[in-house]
């Protein structure tokens, strides 16, 4: 071929390229745009709410505020450490449960999701109040156990941090276990048999062989749980005892306080950003673009 | 523009009041919305039925979150209320922000009022107290008689919870601490006071179970047993009590503070919402309010009546013999240190 023949094919499939790409981008431009006006618009607009302080004078009184208080260095620390917590606790259960769950036969492990899924249809704040009758000083578990002679003194299992971590725990395990589910559902169980017929153990085919493949479900899992619990407001107000001040605590109580919203704005904006550090280590840590699938190449 | 923008407003909020009215051919109404629960019930039983019966008009009741969602409702120049019923905080608050119009005292009468209880914008319209209360199961009826009494966890041993909030909490710090109630606020009026209060609940801390940020909270946890003594508002603490919690409580240095009555900016019916005010505010209205709930009177000629119990009126916050025990909350000590308070408040939790 000549060279002014390749020249001519290039040009072709460059412009099949840009038609392809604005086919796909007019496709997506309907979910992009909602994403603009219900996402983008608002949290841009809290942005610049943040930049004016109590007086409305454009300032960046709301951030210095964060630096001189050293409680909300604090609240921060409480709330990337509850969130820390609960995802490890979500991990520890969610895991087995879902490896259990991925081995039943169908219909019972139908019955299991139903199990772990009941709890989701229940509103949130009656399963909150739920855990303060079952935790409280004068709760279930303190009545039995001591009852039982199990302990002497009541245990401080609510209006505080344990009973912060309980509630939450039990609220974000369902999404974990789903993705997880569904994951380990994909993963085709004849591997196992391969690599026992290979000469693994089922500990070592587990660990070489069933654990990789779960993990993209694992990390889908972790991310969602970690996101969720940073916002998160009802059960450390209720089972926190006062104690637990998260961040999403402390914007209700500068939206009470301040004039305007700028102040609470600006706590907002630290946590997402703060956030969006915590996932891009995330992603550079653990690839997660590989494990989850998505990115550029690396297609299966 | 901005003028011209809220005449139009005006103009065709007039219009669609009018012709919604005008179908009905019913008297004109007003909207009154207040904090819901057996609060409001009480409200609604005894001052708003019976003014708008009064009155010859309409009292339509609705319920809001507080004056956070008035401010976003005026700044948004779309207020569907004629009358908010806020704590005297907020009111003072809203006050300072312009949110809630002047209120015009020619008409409304306060001069039989309990000290304290009115402010520019925002009427007084029941006093309660801020009180310590303690389980009875724990300590019968020696419970503590002094904030001293309250902090003092050898002679009391047990648990405490007070409020996550600022709110109400330095001044029986102080008080615990050995300032007499009349020097609380003079001794507040500065960085150093509030710390000075602030070390006080320090001292106090590793015994508080519970930091509680609600009146139905605190009233729950007297109920479950979940703490042996706590601060909180008298009136709960009654509710508790009928409904079985083994609770008592003291006047002894409580803080008097009082709900009101305030008219939001723009308001559609703001004339005659101050008329329902002016009679709200009246003893032959305010009379019927302690049968419902043991909120005291801002209008004390209500107590000259003689139409309430003796009993009744003896357990109200407002009750001359009650009242002088109490510490009325200064809402101008309030509006200077508020912000600066809070956040030390917070620190000292967070810490």
């Amino acid at each position: 071929m000549t060279a002014a023949a390749m020249d001519i094919n290039a040009a072709a499939l460059r412009r099949d390229e840009r038609r392809e790409k604005l086919a796909l981008f007019s496709l997506c431009a309907p979910a992009s745009l909602l994403v603009l006006v219900i996402i983008v618009a608002p949290v841009g607009w809290l942005f610049w709410l943040s930049l004016f302080n109590d007086a409305g004078v454009m300032s960046l009184d709301n951030y210095t505020r964060m630096f001189e208080s050293k409680s909300y260095t604090r609240i921060f620390i409480t709330t990337f450490q509850v969130s820390f917590l609960t995802t490890a606790l979500c991990v520890l259960l969610g895991y087995p449960l879902a490896y259990f769950l991925a081995q039943l036969p169908r219909r019972w492990a139908a019955l299991g999701m139903l199990a772990v899924l009941l709890p989701f249809w229940t509103s949130l704040l009656v399963r909150t109040y739920a855990w303060l009758v079952v935790l409280q000083r004068k709760g279930l578990v303190n009545q039995w156990g001591m009852e039982l002679g199990l302990w002497e003194a009541p245990l401080r299992l609510a209006h505080n941090l344990n009973g912060t971590l309980i509630g939450m725990a039990h609220i974000m395990l369902p999404f974990l276990v789903l993705p997880l589910y569904g994951a380990m559902k994909a993963i085709d169980f004849d591997y196992m048999k391969a690599a026992a017929n290979l000469g693994a153990n089922p500990v070592s085919a587990f660990r070489h062989v069933f654990l990789p493949l779960s993990l993209p479900g694992l990390f889908a899992g972790i991310i969602i749980v970690f996101v969720l619990c940073l916002g998160f407001f009802v059960t450390p107000a209720v089972l926190g005892g006062g104690k637990v001040i998260m961040v999403s605590m402390k914007i209700e109580t500068l939206v009470d306080l301040f004039f305007n919203f700028g102040t609470a704005s600006a706590l907002g904006v630290v946590l997402l950003g703060l956030t969006l550090l915590v996932l891009f280590a995330a992603h550079k840590l653990l690839q997660l673009d590989r494990v989850l699938g998505g990115g550029h190449g690396g297609n299966p | 523009m901005r003028n011209n923008a809220t005449v139009i407003h005006s103009t065709v909020a007039a219009a669609a009041f009018a012709l919604t009215f005008a179908a009905g051919a019913s008297a004109q109404s007003v909207t009154v919305a207040s904090w819901g629960g057996s609060y409001q019930a009480a409200q609604s039983k005894a001052l708003f039925m019976p003014v708008a019966a009064a009155m010859g008009i309409t009292i339509n009741e609705e319920t809001y979150k507080g004056i956070g969602q008035v401010r976003t409702r005026v700044a948004a120049n779309a207020v569907p209320w004629d009358i908010i019923s806020t704590g005297s905080g907020g009111g003072a608050r809203a006050c300072v922000e312009e949110i809630l119009i002047p209120l015009d005292y020619n008409l409304i009468d306060v001069s039989n009022f309990v000290a304290d209880t009115h402010l520019p914008c925002c009427v007084g319209s029941d006093v309660f107290a801020t009180v310590m209360a303690w389980n009875t199961d724990t300590y019968g009826d020696n419970g503590p008689q002094s904030w001293a009494d309250f902090w003092d966890v050898q002679k009391f041993p047990g648990t405490r919870s007070i409020r996550g909030k600022m709110h109400g909490m330095l001044e029986p710090a102080l008080m615990a601490d050995g300032v007499a109630p009349r020097d609380v606020y003079r001794v507040l009026d500065s960085e150093a006071g509030i710390k000075r209060a602030l070390d006080k609940i320090r001292e106090l801390k590793p015994h508080v179970a519970v930091w509680w940020s609600s009146g139905a909270q605190h009233a729950q946890l007297m109920k479950d047993g979940e703490v042996d003594m706590t601060t909180g508002w008298n009136g709960r603490f009654d509710v508790a009590k009928a409904d079985g919690a083994k609770v008592a409580y003291t006047y002894n240095q409580g803080l008097q503070d009082y709900d009101c009555f305030g008219i939001p900016k723009g308001a559609p019916n703001a004339g005659l919402a101050m008329q329902v005010i002016a009679e709200m505010s009246k003893a032959e209205f305010q009379v019927n309010l302690p049968k419902y709930i043991t909120y005291g009177p801002t209008n004390a000629e209500v107590y000259q009546t003689g139409q309430v119990d003796e009993s009744v009126a003896r357990q109200l916050p407002s009750h001359p013999s009650n009242a002088r025990k109490l510490l009325p909350v200064s809402q101008e000590w309030y509006a200077k240190w508020e912000k600066i308070g809070s956040e030390m408040y917070q620190d000292m939790i967070t810490e």
